[in-house]
């Protein structure tokens, strides 16, 4: 993803010793409210041992200040969907959704979360964008840690953006891209159609 | 060892075997529905059988064939160490009319069974203590693992957002995976205030 465009609106002013800085009130919040992501992980799914591995000591999502977990929707800010929804699990992501406080962001995790993956079939949702807005995608079957990290770092920015569309992560290492893949040069020629 | 046992099942119950085939080592008995219990407690209660197990029941789906499903129960003896599948054929070709007699007082394993066989395959087990759907919800209507359930039929219980493109998956254009200061087609906070 690379690094992120300097979106702060902030001016240091000179002063005698005691300096200050004006800033735009929106600006400030945002900039409060992206470091401050309380989580609420529903987690349904092997995507959660993933879960584990981006908020244990290694990859450590607490750096973004995306820190503490509240299993309260009430007190929480961003939720994680972690792992496939099921058709009969539906009715209870959206009530989640529905009891959490505004503003509130949805960052669905994974290939399940964000279209269903290979599960289509009765009883899985194709994402959950079909029952809930979403905000964040990030693919990955499970995602890696860093892909998670590239969406939390994107969520941070739509943030401070004050923009409300959705975003996807874009994968560090595209296979459609990697010419010694046997398998996708099969593909490719089978379709015969330019990469992407 | 099994093929000892299918001679025994053959024995004890001449009118109700069917068939027996082998493969692999794993010993077949196709047995009638209506016996269907009666062999499974010979089964459980012969000291020469002596299945203390029910491995799984299943069923398969034959839509061309009349009787329609094949009920598969798998056992195994812990003290003995054979196993043998028992298979009953039963329903029309429209699905109605499977039923067979249920086997949890004998195996309280096959009371989850016996549902899951109902909700995936709508086979009936008659004296079931608790026949209900075990995986899909109670508004579900048909059951998903006939090959006549068709396999693009959704049934959601929270109605899907009413939005343009709802069937579409994301990305969302040219723009895709870049952060939201670098998206060109953006229209951003800067071009606002500019």
């Amino acid at each position: 993803m690379g690094e992120l465009k300097q979106t702060s609106t902030a001016v240091i002013e000179p002063g005698g010793g005691a300096g200050f800085a004006t800033t735009k009130f929106e600006a400030a919040l945002a900039w409060a409210q992206k470091y401050s992501l309380f989580m609420y992980p529903f987690v349904t799914a092997c995507c959660g041992m993933e879960f584990m591995a981006v908020s244990s000591p290694r990859y450590d999502f607490s750096r973004f200040g995306s820190e503490a977990p509240r299993f309260s929707p009430r007190q929480s800010d961003l939720l994680w969907v972690v792992g496939t929804i099921t058709q009969r699990q539906a009715p209870i992501l959206k009530r989640i959704y529905e009891q959490m406080a505004e503003p509130k962001w949805v960052l669905a995790f994974g290939t399940c979360a964000s279209c269903g993956g290979f599960y289509d079939n009765y009883s899985t949702v194709a994402g959950i964008d079909k029952i809930i807005p979403c905000d964040i995608y990030v693919p990955g079957c499970p995602p890696r840690p860093e892909a998670v990290l590239d969406g939390l770092l994107l969520l941070q920015d739509k943030i401070q953006k004050g923009d409300r569309r959705p975003a996807i992560v874009k994968p560090r290492h595209d296979p459609a891209e990697d010419q010694n893949l046997g398998l996708v040069q099969l593909r490719r020629s089978r379709n015969s159609r330019p990469p992407v | 060892m099994s093929k000892a046992l299918v001679e025994l099942l053959k024995k004890q119950f001449p009118a109700s075997v069917i068939e027996t085939h082998s493969l692999a080592g794993d010993e077949t008995v196709v047995v009638e529905p209506s016996s269907w219990k009666d062999v499974a407690r010979f089964l459980k209660d012969d000291a020469r059988a002596d299945m203390a197990m029910l491995v799984d029941l299943t069923a398969v789906d034959y839509p061309d064939r009349e009787p329609r499903f094949e009920v598969v129960a798998h056992f195994y003896s812990l003290a003995k160490g054979h196993r043998l599948r028992l298979k009953a054929r039963v329903g029309d070709v429209e699905g109605e009319g499977a039923e067979l007699d249920t086997v949890c007082d004998l195996w309280a394993s096959a009371n989850w069974a016996e549902r899951e066989c109902f909700d995936m395959f709508g086979v009936r087990f008659r004296g079931h203590p608790d026949l209900r759907r075990i995986l899909n919800y109670p508004e579900f209507i048909g059951h998903p693992l006939r090959r006549d359930y068709p396999a693009d039929r959704i049934q959601p219980l929270v109605p899907y957002r009413e939005i343009p493109n709802i069937d579409k998956i994301a990305p969302f254009g040219p723009d895709e995976g870049m952060p939201f200061g670098r998206q060109t087609h953006a229209r951003g906070i800067d071009e606002d205030a500019s």
